[in-house]
């Protein structure tokens, strides 16, 4: 099958309180330095992907682009990572040839932002809203009594996932939080959800990234001031719209499914990958991510991290931009994971992993609601 | 100055059997006729098999503690902190709710307890489960 490579990344020139852009304009911001990143103008893009809000038609037409090939996938912020296994799909069936896929949200400031859905007669409004819920820091913490119960995970290891991105973020200037944390800092934070602290729940802010995907040949035959990355292997699953309907609440089984497929398309196993990406919403979905896609056994993944094996120097580097704890956190972060990975692929990263030739991003939508995994890699994966 | 109520759900056409039940201090779960899969929420087909022979079953109101939180952030009509929980019914269908009858303590809310359900009005028509410890002061 034919190579299809991100030719072009790029998030926004800034990130955190931007109260002076809207969303739309995050996302178009986003496209044309992706375009520039790529050397490619408006004119080579015939394919457009981003969110339902404010949409890949509005986001299109703004930029002056006719698209002949549109995905609206919205399942939360696993999304991008949907519209780049999409983009690979239709790039190779010859349904496009290079296609934009964008992220832009005023996720602190809300400006030009859609309003929260509250229909009192949809399924979370007649079964999880009446209940006190607010949003993900008391839904998506519901499975963590579980998890540790179950896996034997202590709550001191659980506070190691934010301990250990905060030494990533320390050596990234564009992270919002800088300065490293103990886990008595991470325990003694405010508590939000109890049992979940304020320093393990992720940032909320502003900011927007672009992706230029397109096939080796077109990229090639173009040429670009970045090194190419691969997308070796793609996967995607979705369960359930509400986290209280989980089939197992310490079990993702769209991290299991869409990373499996992934993997199996890129003929490559856990052990391949060099640095990984997990959606840090909050600090258990990293812990699900390594137990469910594999990396480590049922119940290892909170002493794999408290033993410093995803920490700088460390055996697997994870979410070495800092993550959504540390980085940013804009709402659908995915974007970030998938531009991080792209940056240890292309040797650009703040806290560059040496020798990185494959990088495994794992995006999350909703609240253990989707799921999509990327396996890409740089030209010393071939 | 009026106070800030908690969330009021509306029935769907699907629904509704599922709302009349909890109004008349009832919880109403699916079951389906051929197979008797057990399942919530209120659908009209079958998650297990897929048949949309499916009939309504009063449960039990016994279930166990199968997770939770306790929330420090102020939502409409709750005073914080309180405990949001997802409780296994004795069927086997789990759901999301709120405790009540027991302090938002750690050391009093352990994980798979007996609950039993109570009932608590919203509004004038509607009411919505929510879970006590077994043996606990029923509800006004």
């Amino acid at each position: 099958m034919s190579d299809v490579v991100i030719m072009g990344a790029a998030e926004t020139d800034q990130l955190g309180k931007l109260p002076d852009i809207s969303t739309l304009e995050l996302h178009l911001q986003s496209a044309r330095s992706a375009l520039r990143d790529a050397g490619l103008g408006i004119e080579d893009i015939d394919g457009i992907a981003s969110v339902s809000a404010p949409g890949p038609v509005t986001i299109a037409h703004a930029l002056g682009i006719t698209p002949s090939w549109v995905d609206t996938t919205s399942v939360g912020g696993a999304s991008f990572l949907f519209h780049v296994r999409h983009a690979v799909a239709a790039i190779r069936a010859g349904q496009a040839n290079a296609v934009l896929i964008t992220h832009g949200e005023s996720g602190r400031s809300r400006v030009g932002a859609p309003p929260w859905a509250m229909a009192k007669d949809s399924l979370s409004g007649q079964f999880e809203f009446p209940f006190g819920v607010l949003g993900p820091p008391t839904t998506f913490s519901l499975p963590v009594m579980r998890f540790l119960k179950e896996t034997g995970t202590t709550i001191e290891q659980l506070a190691e996932v934010a301990v250990a991105q905060r030494r990533w973020s320390s050596q990234n200037p564009r992270a919002m939080f800088q300065e490293e944390v103990s886990v008595q800092d991470v325990l003694d934070s405010r508590p939000v959800a109890s049992p979940l602290t304020l320093l393990m729940c992720c940032l909320v802010t502003d900011g927007g990234g672009a992706l230029v995907v397109t096939s080796r040949e077109f990229a090639e035959s173009r040429g670009t001031d970045h090194p190419l990355v691969s997308v070796l292997g793609t996967g995607e699953c979705a369960t359930t719209p509400m986290i209280s309907q989980m089939a197992d609440m310490t079990r993702c089984e769209q991290f299991e499914v869409s990373s499996r497929h992934a993997l199996q398309e890129a003929r490559l196993t856990t052990d391949d990958i060099d640095h990984l990406m997990i959606y840090d919403a909050f600090a258990h979905v990293p812990l699900f991510g390594l137990e469910d896609m594999g990396f480590v056994g049922r119940g290892e993944a909170g002493a794999f991290v408290a033993d410093g094996h995803t920490s700088p120097g460390g055996s697997l580097p994870m979410n070495t931009n800092g993550g959504g704890l540390s980085y940013t956190h804009t709402g659908m972060y995915g974007m970030f994971a998938i531009q991080e990975a792209v940056r240890q692929l292309r040797g650009e990263a703040a806290a560059q992993v040496p020798d990185v030739s494959t990088s495994l991003v794992l995006g999350n939508g909703g609240m253990f609601m989707s799921a999509a995994t990327l396996v890409l890699g740089n030209a010393a994966a071939a | 100055m009026s106070t800030p109520t908690k969330f009021v759900p509306q029935a769907t056409p699907e629904t509704q059997p599922y709302w009349d039940g909890t109004a008349a201090r009832e919880l109403r779960i699916q079951q389906c006729v051929p197979e008797q899969h057990t399942f919530f929420y209120p659908r009209t087909s079958c998650p297990t098999c897929g048949t949309e022979e499916v009939k309504w079953v009063t449960a039990s109101g016994r279930a166990r503690l199968h997770t939770y939180v306790i929330s420090h952030r102020p939502a409409p009509g709750f005073t914080p902190p309180y405990v949001i929980a997802v409780v296994e019914l004795e069927e086997g269908p789990r759901m999301m709710t709120n405790l009540v009858g027991i302090d938002p303590d750690p050391d009093l809310l352990e994980l798979d307890m007996d609950l039993v359900v109570d009932f608590e009005a919203r509004g004038e028509d509607i009411s919505v489960p929510v879970f006590r410890p077994t043996g606990s002061k029923e509800a006004a």
